[in-house]
């Protein structure tokens, strides 16, 4: 094995890269279960957001309005979840993971004519100042936007949940919306919104992957980042800082370990590709998970 | 300005296959605090969740200060000056007491701002308050004064409270009571409603009385003997459980120096607790919740396991004995919890005669269950104890507080015990249900079942108990003869001071 050929600064760099998709549908997800809803559905949003972001982004040529598109699918599919939750009081688990199959199956169809071509590019951008400050400069300030994007919403939603009166009323009627109905506030509308950003936010993470990682269309790309993000909104125990300190760590051993089964360690593969999951596992757990919202998860029924 | 702060004509509303409202119309005075007097399910709630917005009418008007009143929501009754502190508060445990307080209100200050207000009215009014508090942390007193606070920050014109009392100590009741009073005497009506005739007869001054969703009479509760009221309330005249003298039996129960340590972190430890108990007799056994009840039910149904000697059925130690093996000896719980406890609350009436009965009613055989004799067991319960339900199949849930408690009570009764254990049998049970399972029991005592009443009510414990005990800190006080206590003297014993003459004494 040959450590040398793995370089510590690339090796942080790719760190934030790696972690981008899952930190995106993380803070949909986390959005939505604030108010007391269960998308399982995370994966079957990210992968119709990566391939209608992908869709856009070649028909247009411009991968912003690539990611806009991306958001918009993700939204919608999302919206199928919600209806069929809010209004005609499906099971929250099933719809979910029937979300996911029915997302896997859509994307397959819409990327038939997709297939090895690729994404137009999106160039990274170098901070003024900042990006020219050595070590420092190449990990954290020359990215891709979305990157920055992505932080960028994880503050936002901090400073919603807690700084707002709309974000209150979203912790409320996730906390007991059978309270928050008492008090006259709407329920299902607040919910449909929540559900709507989650969707939103799960599509832009998927389009991360087929607009800027890899970057082009292949069916089945997601492979699993969707579940990542569900598991990592559980043990950041429903705290946005936490959510990056996960997503991090999560993409940070993703990256190492595959520097290192391309350095050829001695280690058989199999445990590297499962090393982030444990690792982002275990530290989650150690840090001792927070309390879930009191009605995640529960149909709300207005009559009574 | 007239005298009439808001008046109700007519109102009407009906759900599928009931008519919640029928036509009701009263007033309430300006500074006046009235009272709503009706049995579970007789259309209170409905009603006052008109008033607050929650529920359309189908027919009628509101006339709120003069002007005509029919809020679409519940912030327009509270733009309107109506504010509402519900029955299962609605409170959200993760949040602060100041989150909250803000939650209920619809232009809410700064959060700087509306801690300085919470403390500032919370001092007036006499109820302490921190504003940074998880709710969840709070007892139910203190939960209550949240929801009051945030009545009060709005200075609404009307405050409606829907059963308040139902889960506040004595000393709680007290505070509320001498708040409402101010608040009144400010100008501010309050609509009270409750089942609780005592505590109408001490705080209100007008009374409405609902039945079926019909008001059936107005009356002043400072001149109405309690007893009439009921009598309004049921719509039929009461009768007082009767008991005939019971012969001496041979002993069913022996606790002998019963100990065990707290189950959990805010669990209660039983020290020592001596009771003997014979065929036939009723023993009551009085106390402010956590201070031992639940454990001593445990311990006594099986849940809990304690050293064999401890727990005595007759003749035999049953100490270390399963739930179903005392079940099958004759000795049977009914725990407090209705839903959860006591029943499964998604599962059928069948299924939850089945759940304890199985044993003693043969319900099962080689493992698969006996249906049609698990169906007519339940049949049984709901014909012998007034069960008002759509039949069997209907879920535990879907049951009314005191048509559930009936079920699970007699589900007992019928299994033919020796001994029944009963935690709280009456607990928010309207008042001719609970004089239904009162009866039933002491018909039980009279057929020679030794039965133990757990219970927070005095009164109900002095109308069916030969003897009384307290429970204090899970220290089991000696028995006295029920017949001829004062409430001082049970208020001695609740004290802990279990030696009355000494206590005589030192008074």
């Amino acid at each position: 094995m040959d450590l040398s050929a793995i370089n510590p600064i690339l090796l942080l760099a790719s760190l934030m890269v790696a972690a981008t998709p899952i930190l995106l549908a993380a803070i949909g997800e986390l959005v939505v279960e604030r108010a007391g809803v269960l998308n399982l559905g995370v994966e079957g949003m990210m992968i119709t957001g990566a391939v209608s972001g992908f869709i856009v982004a070649v028909a247009t040529g411009n991968p912003w309005i690539g990611f806009l598109g991306a958001a918009a699918g993700g939204a919608a599919l999302s919206l199928v979840f919600g209806v069929l939750t809010q209004y005609l009081l499906s099971n929250q688990v099933a719809t979910g993971l029937a979300l996911t199959l029915f997302g896997l199956g859509l994307s397959a169809l819409m990327g038939q004519g997709y297939l090895g071509i690729r994404a137009p590019a999106f160039p990274d951008v170098h901070v003024p100042l900042l990006a020219d400050i050595p070590v420092i400069g190449p990990i954290v300030f020359q990215h891709d936007p979305m990157v920055y994007g992505g932080l960028l919403i994880v503050a936002g939603v901090y400073g919603f949940l807690h700084h707002s009166r709309a974000g209150l009323i979203l912790r409320a009627v996730g906390e007991n919306h059978d309270a928050a109905h008492a008090l006259g506030y709407h329920v299902r509308r607040t919910r449909m919104l929540a559900i709507a950003f989650g969707g939103a936010c799960a599509g832009l993470g998927g389009a991360y992957l087929s607009l800027v990682r890899v970057p082009q269309w292949t069916e089945g790309m997601t492979a699993g980042a969707g579940w990542i993000a569900l598991a990592i909104v559980v043990f950041a125990g429903w705290k946005p800082w936490r959510l990056v300190l996960g997503a991090y760590l999560f993409g940070g051993v993703t990256v190492l370990q595959l520097n290192l089964q391309a350095a050829g360690a001695a280690v058989p593969v199999e445990y590297l590709s499962m090393s982030p999951y444990l690792a982002t596992i275990l530290v989650l757990v150690i840090m001792a998970s927070g309390r879930s919202p009191g009605s995640l998860g529960r149909t709300f029924h207005a009559a009574r | 300005m007239t005298e009439t702060l808001l008046a109700l004509d007519g109102l009407t509303k009906a759900y599928p296959g009931v008519i919640a409202n029928r036509d009701v119309s009263f007033s309430i005075r300006r500074g006046g605090i009235h009272a709503l007097l009706g049995e579970n399910g007789a259309g209170k709630s409905t009603l006052v969740k008109t008033i607050y917005g929650l529920v359309r009418p189908d027919a009628g008007t509101m006339t709120l200060n003069g002007a005509p009143y029919m809020p679409a929501d519940p912030g327009a009754a509270r733009r309107a000056g109506v504010a509402m502190v519900f029955q299962h508060f609605s409170l959200f445990d993760a949040m602060t007491v100041a989150e909250n307080i803000v939650l209920g209100m619809d232009q809410p200050p700064s959060p700087r701002a509306i801690s300085a207000e919470v403390r500032r009215v919370s001092q007036l009014y006499g109820l302490p308050l921190d504003p940074a508090r998880i709710v969840g942390d709070l007892s139910a007193g203190e939960r209550q004064r949240v929801e009051i606070i945030r009545c009060l920050l709005q200075d609404p014109k009307l405050l409606i409270m829907d059963e308040p009392t139902s889960v506040l100590t004595p000393q709680e009741v007290d505070i509320l009571f001498q708040t409402l009073r101010k608040l009144a005497a400010e100008g501010t009506a309050i609509l009270y409603i409750s089942h609780k005739l005592g505590e109408i007869a001490a705080l209100c001054d007008e009374a409405t009385v609902l039945r079926q969703g019909q008001v059936v009479a107005t009356c002043d509760p400072r001149t109405t003997a309690p007893r009439a009221m009921a009598e309004l309330m049921v719509g039929s005249v009461l009768q007082a459980p009767v008991r005939v003298a019971r012969p001496e039996g041979a002993i069913a129960l022996t606790l002998r120096g019963l100990t065990a340590p707290a189950p959990h972190r805010f669990g209660t430890a039983l020290k020592g607790i001596d009771l003997s108990l014979r065929a036939g007799e009723v023993v009551g056994i009085g106390g402010v919740a956590g201070n031992g009840q639940d454990e001593l039910v445990a311990a006594l149904s099986g849940e809990m396991a304690v050293a064999a000697d401890m727990v005595r059925l007759g003749d035999t130690a049953i100490g270390d004995a399963g739930v179903n093996a005392r079940r099958a000896a004759g000795l049977l719980c009914g725990p407090e919890e209705r839903l959860g406890h006591a029943a499964a609350p998604d599962m059928s009436l069948t299924e939850n005669a089945l759940l304890t009965g199985a044993r003693r009613k043969d319900l099962a055989r080689r493992g698969f269950v006996r249906w049609p004799a698990a169906k007519a067991f339940a049949q049984e319960i709901i014909a012998a104890f007034d069960v008002r339900t759509p039949g069997p199949e209907a879920a535990a849930r879907s049951l009314s507080g005191g048509n559930l408690q009936k079920f699970v009570i007699g589900r007992e009764i019928l299994q033919n015990p020796r001994v029944l254990v009963v935690n709280q049998p009456t607990w928010g049970v309207d008042a001719a249900a609970a004089a239904a399972i009162r009866q039933a029991l002491l018909t039980l005592a009279d057929g020679g079942v030794a039965v133990i009443v757990i219970s927070q009510d005095l009164d109900e414990l002095m109308e069916v108990s030969d003897r009384f005990c307290a429970l204090t800190d899970g220290r089991l006080s000696p028995s006295r003869p029920a017949r001829g206590l004062t409430v001082d003297q049970i208020g001695l014993m609740l004290g802990g001071a279990h030696d009355l003459e000494v206590a005589h004494v030192g008074a």
